[in-house]
């Protein structure tokens, strides 16, 4: 049976991290759906976070500084002593991944050049233009490449194995031969990215359907906080392609139909660069009160940039609005709306990236450490995969040498294998039923329109009972495609699972968390509650349902107070 | 809109020869080819594979050739190609391996040929390394690059010099010898210093031609070459040291 020490499942940023930081005299290979590189961390754009103190404004930033406004941006949320673990982290992490090759774009004597971003009170965003995911990730698999990483590409993980609180490996569906295959391991990293496309409208590549925290969901691992998604400001009206928010960083005002830059209403200190739960409530609101175009998006205006600036710093915001919207905004305004984004919440694990079950770990996306708590600030995501990845990528391979063997592994893992091939035959069997893309289509608008920006419990409540719906259509979903091998199909069916497990989870924790709380605002209950609600959810798989809890948020230095921007 | 999309087909496990299979579609709305096909997929013919990932021209995910044009299908509007027929073929020089899906190994393997990282030296720096953004500009061309295969497919060396390591293998060593931080030693990367390297470019400019990321990896062979050669003229001069 094929056997690594390490597994590592995703090749974007936090599972390359993973794979670089892992004792190389251990046997680690990554296990990844698509090429490393056509991961959703390449789309990436406005930047990292490190308080580096390069920008002249930013003299007197420091680690603290920055953890503090994580802490804040967090709505209180974050456990503030991985936050601080972050932000401490962030200056040594950027000189790393410069000396590893990343290009970032310079100030006047060479030093690494830093924008503003929402929520932070020096401009601390380091930045290779609007392109810095793509830098990073092709550097990272450059010296993966150089350190002769061990790549299974193409492989779709189909199962997280774990017996009496042990992980044993994975099953993976290895699209190019249409098998079935069992992988053991000592411990096994998830590095598998968010859910964004569990919503109709999202920046996230089309991949990012999130089975990889279904997965772990479904072998019995806790999920945190998956209510808390985060909905950026700023998505291109139509495709719902991301806008940097190094748009408004570099300068960039976002401007209703009245011609008003209407943040003052909102947050008159910070106007666009506020946090994102509040600049796109603030969007969204505009377009309800009537103060949109056409009823669904403001603009994003960045001509007052000049040419110049705008081809220098934000090539790619430029080359996408060419692309996909036909229009050069050195002319004309973006139109733009909110989308979802991003995923505060995901698999429960702590500072180590371990979760509570044994050898599995998980970093990036995907995990919650929680360092994001309620609403992340921009820049703080490639930190988070590069820093823990980094960090999970060292524990795990303590975790390895001090490991024993498990009896039985390879049956269980066999056996596993066995039970999905016969299920993939039970779907083909069938020459009729539910297709996928109709029941994925369903889920998607219903997720958009009950579980976004505004919740309520009568909406969120309804939710529940159409997931319900969409789970016995699920049991009639059947294959038409005659071939299995690089079936899309049967990747998208594989998947659909994990999404209805994940938009049950999240709405389920959205329906019982009645406050209001960073990007988790409730019409019913519009303040913030710390007395009852300062705490994480836990939902967790249990008897064929999902099971909550709740855990205690670490309190560090600062007390929870009000956000004000 | 109506569109004919014929589509290349075929399963090297399967079938004898590709052939192409007809598919009728009709939308009303501003769609990519990616968009098309996938509806085509999931209404018409679940069995129809294809790559694809980010659908915003940066993962390199989607390259093919639309009309006997290379480009991303994310970024092709069905419009812009301005016919009702739409032939749809994998990049060609390459292996299928089903459909529109092709075998890249050639592809990555002369990238690592060319050790695609970067050499630096000594330490971290305790504040970094000090660049000038106007170096960082000239290598900016050649790291806007996705590694998508459109030009290796594309060129018209590749198909003929197996061991040609392709138009984005050598802008991508460019990109590094071009970088102050990389130390690699002339011996190192001199070995480009061949037909299977940097003169094994016929000056074609299909690269530059088929790139969607106008990256133009033919300016960066060109760069080589002359870098190639100043870095041998000085290598002989005998008043060196």
């Amino acid at each position: 049976m094929l056997s690594h020490d390490i597994l590592i499942v995703g090749g974007g940023l936090a599972g390359l991290s993973a794979a670089l930081s892992s004792d190389p005299s251990l046997s680690v290979a990554v296990i990844s759906k698509v090429h490393p590189l056509r991961s959703h961390s390449v789309a990436a754009q406005g930047g990292i976070n490190a308080a580096l103190g390069n920008n002249p404004d930013g003299k007197d930033d420091n680690w603290e500084r920055h953890a503090f406004d994580t802490i804040k941006g967090s709505d209180y949320l974050a456990d503030q002593d991985t936050a601080e673990l972050m932000c401490q982290e962030a200056s040594l992490t950027i000189y790393e991944l410069e000396h590893l090759g990343v290009p970032f774009s310079r100030f006047p004597g060479g030093v690494i050049a830093q924008r503003p971003f929402g929520g932070a009170g020096f401009p601390r965003t380091c930045y290779a233009a609007d392109r810095t995911g793509l830098v990073i990730l092709h550097t990272l698999y450059e010296q993966s490449v150089r350190q002769n990483v061990r790549f299974y590409n193409e492989w779709l993980v189909t199962q997280l194995v774990v017996k009496d609180g042990r992980c044993l490996g994975v099953v993976v569906y290895d699209l190019e031969n249409a098998e079935f295959i069992p992988v053991q391991a000592k411990a096994v990293v998830f590095a598998t990215g968010g859910y964004g496309r569990v919503y109709m409208k999202t920046t996230n590549a089309f991949i990012n359907h999130g089975s990889g925290i279904g997965a772990a969901y479904r072998a019995g691992v806790p999920l945190k906080d998956l209510e808390f998604v985060q909905f950026h400001p700023t998505s291109l009206l139509g495709k719902n392609i991301l806008i940097t928010e190094g748009a408004r960083g570099e300068g960039g005002y976002l401007v209703n139909n009245k011609g008003r830059r209407f943040m003052e209403d909102y947050a008159p200190q910070s106007m666009e660069l506020s946090p994102r739960d509040i600049v796109a409530r603030a969007i969204q609101t505009e377009i309800d009160k009537g103060n949109g175009y056409e009823s669904q998006y403001v603009h994003l205006d960045i001509r007052h940039l000049g040419a110049e600036k705008i081809k220098k710093r934000l090539p790619g915001i430029r080359e996408i609005c060419i692309n996909f919207a036909g229009l050069d905004p050195i002319d004309t305004p973006i139109p733009i709306q909110p989308a979802q984004h991003y995923s505060m919440g995901g698999i429960d694990v702590d500072k180590n990236c371990a979760s509570a079950v044994e050898g599995f770990y998980a970093a990036g996306e995907c995990a919650c450490v929680s360092v994001h708590g309620a609403n992340r600030l921009g820049g703080n995501s490639l930190l988070d995969t590069v820093v823990f990845g980094k960090i999970a990528g060292k524990k795990i391979s303590e975790y390895v040498r001090g490991a024993n063997g498990v009896t039985d592994s390879e049956k269980n893992l066999l056996d596993a294998a066995l039970k999905f091939k016969n299920r993939v035959e039970g779907w083909r069997k069938k020459d009729s039923g539910e297709k996928f893309h109709i029941l994925m289509g369903r889920l998607k608008a219903l997720m958009n329109e009950k579980v976004g920006l505004f919740r309520n419990k009568n909406e969120l409540a309804h939710c529940l009972e159409t997931i319900q719906e969409l789970r016995e259509a699920y049991e009639h979903v059947y294959i038409s495609g005659p071939c299995l091998r690089f079936s899309q199909e049967l990747v998208n069916i594989i998947e659909y699972e994990s999404m209805l497990d994940l938009a049950e989870v999240i709405t389920l924790g959205a329906l019982n968390r009645d406050e209001t709380r960073g990007s988790h605002y409730r019409l019913d209950f519009e303040k913030r509650n710390d007395e009852e609600w300062l705490k994480h959810t836990l939902i967790t798989w249990q008897e064929g349902k999902p099971q909550i809890s709740y855990k205690d948020v670490f309190i560090g230095k600062y007390q929870p107070a009000e956000r004000k921007y | 809109m109506e569109y004919l999309f014929k589509i290349l087909r075929f399963d090297p496990r399967q079938d004898e020869h590709p052939y192409f299979q007809d598919y009728s579609y009709e939308t009303e709305e501003t769609k990519s080819v990616l968009e098309a096909l996938m509806e085509i997929r999931n209404v018409q013919d679940c069995s129809l594979s294809f790559r694809y990932s980010c659908r915003e021209a940066i993962c390199g995910s989607c390259a093919m050739v639309l009309n006997g044009k290379f480009d991303l299908a994310c970024r092709t509007e069905l419009e812009s190609l301005d016919s009702p027929l739409i032939v749809v073929e994998p990049l060609p020089n390459l292996e299928i391996q089903k459909d529109l899906v092709v075998d890249l190994d050639p592809f990555w393997e002369a990238l690592v040929k060319i050790e695609p990282f970067l050499h630096s030296e000594g330490a971290i720096p305790e504040k970094g390394h000090r660049i000038e953004d106007e170096k960082i500009d000239k290598i900016f061309q050649y790291v806007n690059c996705i590694l998508c295969g459109c030009c290796y497919s594309a060129c018209p060396v590749v198909s003929k010099r197996e061991n040609y390591l392709g138009p984005a293998a050598l802008a991508k060593l460019y990109r590094f010898v071009k970088d102050p931080r990389d130390k690699r030693p002339f011996k190192n990367w001199s070995r480009v210093n061949t037909e299977g390297g940097a003169w094994g470019c016929h000056t074609i400019f299909k690269c530059n031609e088929v790139c969607p990321k106008e990256v133009r990896p033919a300016d960066g062979i060109e760069a080589l070459r002359r870098k190639l050669i100043v870095e041998k003229i000085k290598s002989l001069n005998p008043f060196k040291r």
